[in-house]
């Protein structure tokens, strides 16, 4: 009964997003795909967070080296196609060597981990310019092609930004799905009871960790084919809290939080533009007032009316 | 050796202000689980208004009695009632994304609102440098460790010694017990919070002379607050002092003599070091999971 509506406002998003971007100015298609990139990272964020119940604060780290990773490979004359996965490759690894000392800890030692992984990570994108290129970046990221298809115009990009979030979903669908996934899940409903049952609830987050952590190395490999131009400015800790707020304003351990959050991090503050100099400002009064309003993330909002519906329509005794 | 007795003691000086900041962090954190991420900006926030009553002609004693009282009210009663209070009741994770949405506002609210500049703040201990055999030492450097060391030791003095103190420890240690044994829990809850407001002013005071004011001092400051409380240890309030000394001295040193490049690292450093070899932290006790 409530997963249906949700369903059809999923498959109704995803026919406006097939069909309407031919439409859009180039800005337009660029903050879509942009939006898409977020959402790709923050889905991985989601199992941290949403599942297994960890704070992660340092999102945008992994999101910049995957970002690196596809622009060194490609300044070194290889294929994006060799980019994209070793992104994919080294931010899991990165994600277990962060992980597996501050999950020895339950509790928030993961957020403080992160957080000091974020700051750490931005330093080394600023001051190794042998191989980052430091504040001045890497110039000219190139595009790839598929099969002979050039890829290289913004909405033949965007298309594949699109393609490549959906079949992200789809495998994340079908971990959460698999009987070895439903472990994820009895991880966030009831953690304590979780363990009792057998579930190794330590290696379990560690492996939600580092495979959100390898989503965010996707992420950030088709932002750097996007922008085509990678420097330190996007990963920073900043960005990292913003990520993990999209999570949590979307509805973390939901299946389309991260994508309604990723709309609230990268869709709010560009209407807000209007405020001008004031317009981060609004989006921190607009997140607050978010979780006062919410605590549980846009998407408990349904339930919330349903639960109203049913106390209006009680007599009253 | 001279230069590294120097560093040194910069490095207490500055350790002490994380300490200052960390220890609020963990009494928070302590009596209501409240996480505060916005811990840098309820330093930087002070800061400004330690420069706007100056700015009206306010001497700086009673500019800083001025600004304790607004942040007790504000960033003490304000935020407890605000945001911690409806919050709490839905586990971290909101009031997490909370105090991040507040440091974002407040951070770029004083950006937007009155300036982007670094302003220059008056230093409380003179600039005189005192000589000791060959080493040098700055009377900033010594008055800031001195009051960071006597705030922070008067509270924890406050804490272990007096009725009210004790009655804050009991809540933190188990709150349930506390409404038995008859304390009232949120008036305690609610000292915590004034506490917190009012080291935060302190802070501002002592790092502001030599970190100038600027709307994003706050995000350095807090990050090394909480790894302040979380290498000392996070369940006892002596720890914050202790985590926030080496941290301070450490990036100092490793500044120096390693790479300047990579001072902001070194707390994640001591960090992973300190979660794998003693996971409650330097001075914490090891906690039972409670089902």
């Amino acid at each position: 009964m409530t997963r249906q509506p949700r369903w059809l406002i999923g498959m109704v998003g995803m026919a406006a997003l097939l069909v309407l971007p031919p439409f859009l100015r180039s800005y337009g298609l660029y903050l879509l795909s942009y939006w898409l990139v977020f959402v790709i990272a923050t889905m991985g964020l989601n199992l941290t967070v949403g599942y297994a119940g960890q704070a992660s604060l340092g999102h945008a780290a992994f999101l910049g080296i995957g970002a690196y990773s596809v622009a060194i490979v490609m300044k070194a004359g290889c294929s994006f196609w060799l980019g994209l996965p070793l992104s994919a490759v080294l931010c899991f690894v990165v994600g277990l060597g962060l992980g597996f000392p501050a999950l020895r800890v339950q509790s928030i030692y993961l957020a403080f981990a992160t957080l000091g992984f974020s700051v750490a990570a931005l330093l080394v994108m600023r001051y190794e310019e042998w191989l980052t290129g430091g504040t001045s970046g890497i110039n000219d990221v190139g595009r790839p092609s598929l099969f002979g298809l050039d890829l290289g115009g913004n909405l033949a990009y965007y298309y594949f930004v699109l393609a490549v979030a959906v079949v992200v979903a789809a495998l994340l669908r079908g971990v959460l799905r698999s009987p070895w996934g439903k472990a994820f899940t009895a991880l966030r409903d009831n953690p304590i009871r979780a363990e009792s049952l057998g579930i190794d609830v330590r290696a379990y987050t560690l492996l939600s960790f580092a495979i959100g952590a390898s989503c965010a190395g996707i992420a950030g490999a088709l932002l750097a084919s996007l922008v085509q131009f990678v420097d330190p400015t996007p990963f920073g800790l900043g960005v990292s809290f913003t990520m993990y707020l999209m999570v949590v304003v979307g509805g973390s351990g939901t299946f389309f939080g991260p994508a309604l959050g990723a709309v609230v991090g990268v869709l709010l503050p560009e209407w807000l533009r209007f405020a001008q100099g004031w317009y981060l400002t609004a989006f921190g009064v607009a997140v607050i007032v978010l979780m006062l309003w919410l605590p549980g993330g846009l998407l408990s909002l349904p339930d919330r009316l349903k639960a109203r519906a049913i106390a209006a329509s009680r007599p009253r005794t | 050796m001279a230069d590294f007795l120097q560093l040194f003691i910069s490095g207490l000086a500055t350790g002490s202000i994380y300490a200052l900041a960390g220890l609020g962090f963990t009494l928070l954190w302590q009596t209501s689980g409240t996480i505060n991420f916005a811990q840098g900006e309820f330093v930087m926030l002070p800061t400004f208004a330690l420069l706007a009553f100056s700015a009206i002609g306010v001497p700086l004693p009673a500019a800083f009695a001025l600004t304790c009282v607004l942040a007790v009210v504000v960033l003490g009663w304000g935020f407890k009632r605000g945001i911690a209070d409806p919050l709490l009741r839905f586990g971290s994770m909101p009031v997490v994304v909370a105090t991040l949405g507040l440091s974002i506002a407040l951070r770029n609210g004083v950006r937007a609102g009155y300036s982007a500049e670094a302003h220059p703040f008056p230093s409380l201990f003179g600039d005189d440098v005192f000589r000791i055999g060959r080493v040098a030492v700055t009377s900033v450097d010594v008055g800031t460790l001195a009051a960071a060391l006597v705030l922070v030791l008067a509270t924890q003095a406050f804490l272990a010694r007096t009725v009210t103190g004790r009655a804050m420890q009991a809540v933190a240690q188990d709150t349930t017990s506390a409404v038995v044994l008859g304390i009232d829990v949120p008036r305690m809850i609610f000292y915590t919070f004034a506490i917190n407001a009012i080291l935060a002013c302190a802070a501002a005071l002592l790092i502001a002379p030599t970190y100038l004011a600027k709307f994003d001092m706050g995000e350095s400051l807090g990050t090394k607050a909480f790894f302040a409380a979380v290498i000392g240890g996070f369940n006892n309030s002596r720890g914050a002092l202790l985590g926030g000394l080496v941290v301070g001295v450490c990036e100092n040193l490793a500044a120096a003599y390693v790479s300047a490049s990579y001072k902001d690292a070194v707390a994640l450093a001591i960090f992973i070091v300190v979660i794998l070899v003693r996971p409650q932290g330097l001075v914490g006790q090891r906690v039972e999971r409670k089902v």
